[in-house]
Formats: C-alpha cells, structure tokens, sequence
C-alpha cells in the first residue's frame, strides 16, 4: 500500500532534519555526552555491585555491557557464516 | 454477585461464539466489552477452590484462585481488550473467534485447579491459537500452521502422558509444587516447555509468528508461552535445571534476533529471550524470583503485543516486514513510530518503564542467591535485548536507511490501542505498586535505588553505543538462519532418501545373487529332467513359480513339525 512520495516535513534542502548530516553529528556529539555524564555520575551515586569483584569496579556496567554486546555481535556473525541459508531456503 | 462462582473463561468463550455468529457492528461490541466483563468477573472471584465436581471417575476443580493466578488472568483479559480493539476493523471474523477462544483458553488453564482441567484447556489453546496461524491466509502460514500444530499437539501428548503417570503413581491431580524426579514429571515439564519454547523446540514460535496476520501475532504473543511460564510456577518453582534452559533461551533469542532480517521475526525471537529470563527466575525459585516471574510476564505481554502492534501497522500499510524493504518510515509513521520505541524501551528495561520496575527483581534474586555467574549472563543478557530488540527493532524499521516508503500512519483504532499499551508501560514504569499488589507475597525490592538506576543506564547506554559502533556487521541480508527445525524439516527426509536408496541398493543387489542362484540351480535341475525325464521339467515361468511353491511349502512344513 505504498503511497506516492509526499514529504509533509520536508525542509528547504529536501530532507527530514532528522536525517541531515550537520544533524547527525550534533546527535553523535549529544549522546556521547550523555554516555559520559552516566559514568561521571557513578561518582556520585556509588556502585551497584555486590559480589566484591569486578562488578563493584568503577564503569563496571559501561565496559561489560559494552563488551558484551561486542562478543554477542561477533558470535553471531560466526554462527551465521554457519547457519545463515537464503531466505527461500524452506520453500524450494 | 453472580461472579462469585463462575468460571471467567466461559464468558470468554461464549464471547467467541458470538463474534462469529453476529453481524460486523454487533461483533465489534462484543469482543470490546467481553474482555471487560471478563475482568471484572477475575476479580470477583475469592481465593481458594471455588468449584469441586466430577468428571468421568475423577474429582476435578475447574476453578481455583490464588493472586499469581488472579494476576495472569488479568493480563491476559487485558491483552484480550487491546487485542480486540486493535484488530476488530480489519481481522477476519474466524482470526477474532479463535483468538478469543484461545484467550479464553488461556484463562482457563490460569484458574484450573487440578491436571485434568488444565490438559483440557492447554488443548483449547492449542486448536485455536492454530486456527489463528492459518487466519494469515497464505500458503506459507498454512504450512506454518501444520507445524505449529504438530508442536503443540506434541506438547500435550507429553503433558498427557506425564499426567496419567503421576496420577497413577501418586493419586493426586493436586497442582502443587513439584521437581522433575521422576518420568511422570519430567513429562509433564517437557510438555510445559515446549509451550514455552524451550529448546530444543525454539523454532516453532518465530517459524509461525511471523507468517500470521498483522494481527494475529499480537495475539498469540501473549498467551501460550505466558501460560507456560504460569505453569511452571505453580508446577515446577525451584526447580534447577530451568535455571539453565532459561539462561539458553535468553542469548538464544539474542544471537537470533541478531542474525535476522523479518522484523516481525526479530521480535518473536526476543519472546524467547525474555520468557528466558522468566524460566530462569522460575528456576532461582525464591519467593523474589517467582515474584519478578510473575512481574516481567505481566509487563512483557503488554511492551510485546505493543511491539507487534506497530510492526503489524506497518506490515498493514506497507505490505513489508523485512528490514531489507523498511526504513525511513518515521517521517509519516510518527504515532506508531513512537510507540514502537517505547514498547522497545520496556522490553530493554530502561528506567522509567515497566521492564525496569520487573525485570530488576529477577537479577535481584540472582544476586540475593549469590548466583554470580547467572548473574552476569543475565546483566550481560540485559545489554543484549536492548541490541537485538531496544535499538534494532526501531532502528531497522522506522530510520536505517530511506526506503521511499510514506505510508500512512495507523488507523485510529490500532493507534488507539498503542497508545494505551504505552501508557500503560510507562505508567507502570512509573508506578509499579497496583502490580506489587497484585502478587501473591510481599517479597518485592525497591527498584528506584540511584545506583541501580545507573548501572542499568550504563549498561544499555553503552550497550546502544556498540550497536552503532557495529553497525556495519549488523547489515542485512536476505537469509535465515537454520535452527534445530532443520532436523525434522530436512534432515530427516535426506536422511529417510538416504535410507530409501541404501535399501533399493540392497534389494537389487540381492535380487541379483538370488536370480543367479537360481538360475544356477535351475540349470542343474534342466540337467536332471533331460538325463531321467522326470517331472522336473521345469523350463517356463510357471514350472519355476510351481517350484518355488513347493519349496516354500517343504519349509512350511518342516517349521510347522520343529514347533
């Protein structure tokens, strides 16, 4: 049911400001000041950890959620070099 | 009050009955105000045994109360409300009957009060939640359909048999706590799990979901593997080897959802994860860990059917639900864009939303138990919804890349029931007590502690920030990724083919040594009838089908005499 392109949001230079590169960059720029003011307030709040390891480190929950989250993307992509068929694989 | 004794899950059913027989308007009153109806009856109804009778040679309870049952029930009468107003305009009439006798299912096993009235239940849910699938109305949610079917059948053949098993061998239809020691229960356990997609029979749900209309999976996201999970709470608290089924799912769904392209798929795998982390709270078994159990169940069916609800919208308008298709839909999709992200945000648990106020109990009860390594796989798990379903659910679907779609937004009744699913994720997120209250202990911990709020900040922050950063190896491709379906659905005919040709090979192989055999031995019999002239004249086929004849009737004879 795709409609004909019409932009009701359309700014002068033709696209969505969301989507403009100079726009882009101040996001990138907002959220990694975001990123670091969650760590800085650590500082404040104290740690969440409770078993006397790493988990009480400082940025503790940064790093491994970080961390794994690069694991679990990397293992994915080795599965799927595996695992991965087309997607009409089933039908044929 | 009327309520008092009656079983909720008839109204229900009644309420199926009559969608489908009435005309369009009238349904439409129906099934929007049944669900009500239902509720307020949920909650007319006292605790304890309510309705004792006899069914066949056995003594049943087909209506049972307790607060975590009261709890499920009214989830599911609410996600049968929702459901109902977000498709009632466009679902089939048959989609809308099935889906309310399935929901009514769901109610019943929620207030079934021994095995009997449970398995019976489990079976209703079963039929009509396959009826649903096939409601997709295409070749591929046919076929979908006869697997799902087969599945559940399984399901309850197993929970059947394990029933029969512990009443033979105990007496008892009780439903009470139990643990897998012995064959009767361990069937009854697998029975469960295979409705909550437990491994190794995952696939079912993203092989079905996926293929069912853009309504039908709201439905069926909330009531067969919530059931499951409220089985398994009565049936099976503390029992350890949920714990680690539990742990499997969640990064299964996770490693999944990664790989997949199908939005709706992405999202049916991340109903394994997190029915995951449920399985595994199951299996902690603490009076915490059944709480945050009952909890996470209550908020993931609304952010889950919320979740289905904006990929059904553009599904509806767009006719698309690969990522590969999608994108850039924000510009004209706003209203269930927006939901979309919020129902994302709940199910990453982010702070301020239902997810975060239970969710956190679970890994709570971890820690209280000193499971430290569960512990981590849940936290690390936790990073992991938010990058397979908190970013690239909305990210793949309304920005990623400019697909020239500009479909219109949702229609006011889909919109209608978004937002009020937003709501109430948020409202929940917010203020969680009417849930506490709901539970069937006090045991809850507060959850709003400023270094649990930033820990789990962190966490997903810098879990969204690896999403980016990998962007590039999360592109998408036009594939699949096989799964342990792959056995029964190709495996076994290549191996059955194998099979069939390594037998053929034998037979003409032997057929060959037999003939030759034979012919030898006809030849020397030739021999024979030329130099005497005895009977033996065996030269046509007759003669040669006589001799057979006679041979095998010689053996006849001589077993018939050794007996």
């Amino acid at each position: 049911m795709a409609q004909t392109p019409k932009k009701p949001e359309t700014a002068p230079d033709g696209d969505h400001w969301l989507v403009r590169p100079e726009n882009i960059r101040k996001i990138w720029i907002g959220s990694i000041i975001a990123l670091a003011i969650t760590v800085a307030v650590e500082l404040f709040t104290g740690t969440a950890g409770h078993f006397h390891g790493v988990d009480e480190w400082f940025a503790f929950p940064a790093v491994f959620g970080f961390l794994s989250c690069v694991v679990m993307v990397f293992v994915a992509k080795v599965l799927g070099n595996i695992l991965k068929r087309k997607d009409d694989y089933y039908d044929l | 009050m009327i309520f008092e004794t009656f079983p909720p899950a008839l109204i229900l059913l009644f309420a199926a009955f009559m969608a489908v027989i009435s005309r369009p308007n009238a349904r439409a009153v129906i099934v929007l105000v049944a669900p009500l109806i239902t509720l307020w009856a949920i909650w007319s109804l006292p605790d304890g045994v309510l309705i004792t009778t006899r069914f066949l040679d056995y003594e049943i309870q087909p209506l049972e109360v307790s607060p975590v049952r009261r709890m499920f029930a009214t989830v599911f009468a609410i996600m049968a409300f929702t459901g109902a107003l977000y498709s009632f305009r466009t679902a089939k009439t048959a989609e809308l009957g099935a889906a309310f006798a399935y929901a009514s299912g769901a109610i019943g096993v929620c207030f079934a009060g021994d095995l009997i009235t449970l398995f019976i239940w489990w079976e209703m849910m079963a039929i009509f939640s396959t009826i649903v699938v096939w409601c997709g109305g295409t070749e591929a949610s046919r076929r979908a359909g006869i697997r799902y079917a087969m599945m559940h059948l399984l399901s309850g053949v197993l929970l059947k048999i394990g029933i029969e098993g512990v009443y033979v061998h105990t007496g008892s239809l009780e439903i009470e706590a139990m643990l897998a020691t012995d064959l009767d229960r361990w069937l009854i356990l697998i029975g469960i799990l295979i409705n909550a997609a437990a491994p190794p029979f995952s696939s079912w749900l993203p092989d079905a979901y996926p293929e069912t209309s853009p309504t039908g999976a709201v439905f069926l996201s909330a009531f067969t593997t919530k059931t499951a999970v409220l089985a398994l709470i009565l049936l099976f608290p503390g029992e350890k080897v949920l714990v680690w089924v539990g742990l499997y799912m969640v990064f299964y769904g996770i490693i999944y959802a990664l790989l997949e392209n199908d939005a709706r798929r992405i999202l049916a795998y991340s109903i394994i994860n997190q029915v995951g982390f449920m399985v595994c709270a199951v299996g902690i078994g603490t009076e915490l860990a059944l709480n945050g159990a009952a909890l996470h169940a209550f908020a993931h069916i609304i952010y889950k059917a919320l979740l289905l609800m904006s990929a059904g919208v553009v599904l509806y308008r767009t006719g698309q639900r690969k990522c590969t298709d999608l994108g850039g839909l924000f510009r004209t999709m706003p209203v269930t864009c927006i939901c979309g992200i919020i129902g994302a945000l709940a199910i990453s648990s982010f702070p301020l939303t239902s997810g975060y106020t239970t969710k956190t109990m679970i890994s709570v009860a971890a820690e209280q138990e000193h499971l430290v390594f569960v512990w981590y796989m849940l936290a690390a798990a936790s990073a992991g919804v938010f990058l397979h379903a908190g970013i690239k659910f909305p990210w793949f679907v309304f920005f990623q890349k400019d697909s020239g779609l500009r479909p219109k937004d949702a229609p006011w009744n889909m919109a209608a029931a978004m937002i009020f699913f937003a709501f109430l994720c948020i409202a929940l997120g917010i203020y969680a007590d009417p849930l506490y209250a709901m539970l069937p202990n006090s045991t809850i911990v507060p959850v709003y502690k400023p270094e649990k709020v930033v820990f789990y900040l962190q966490l997903l922050l810098f879990s969204g920030l690896a999403f980016f950063l990998l962007l590039n190896y999360m592109k998408r491709t036009l594939t699949i990724t096989l799964d342990l379906d792959w056995i029964w659905r190709v495996a076994i005919f290549r191996l059955g083919n194998l099979a069939y040709d390594a037998c053929s090979a034998v037979r003409t192989a032997a057929e060959k040594t037999i003939l030759s055999f034979l012919k030898t031995g006809r030849e020397g019999l030739d021999d024979l009838s030329e130099r005497d002239g005895l009977i033996l004249r065996a030269t046509s086929a007759t003669g040669l089908g006589a001799l057979y004849i006679m041979v095998l009737l010689t053996l006849y004879i001589l077993v018939y005499y050794l007996d």
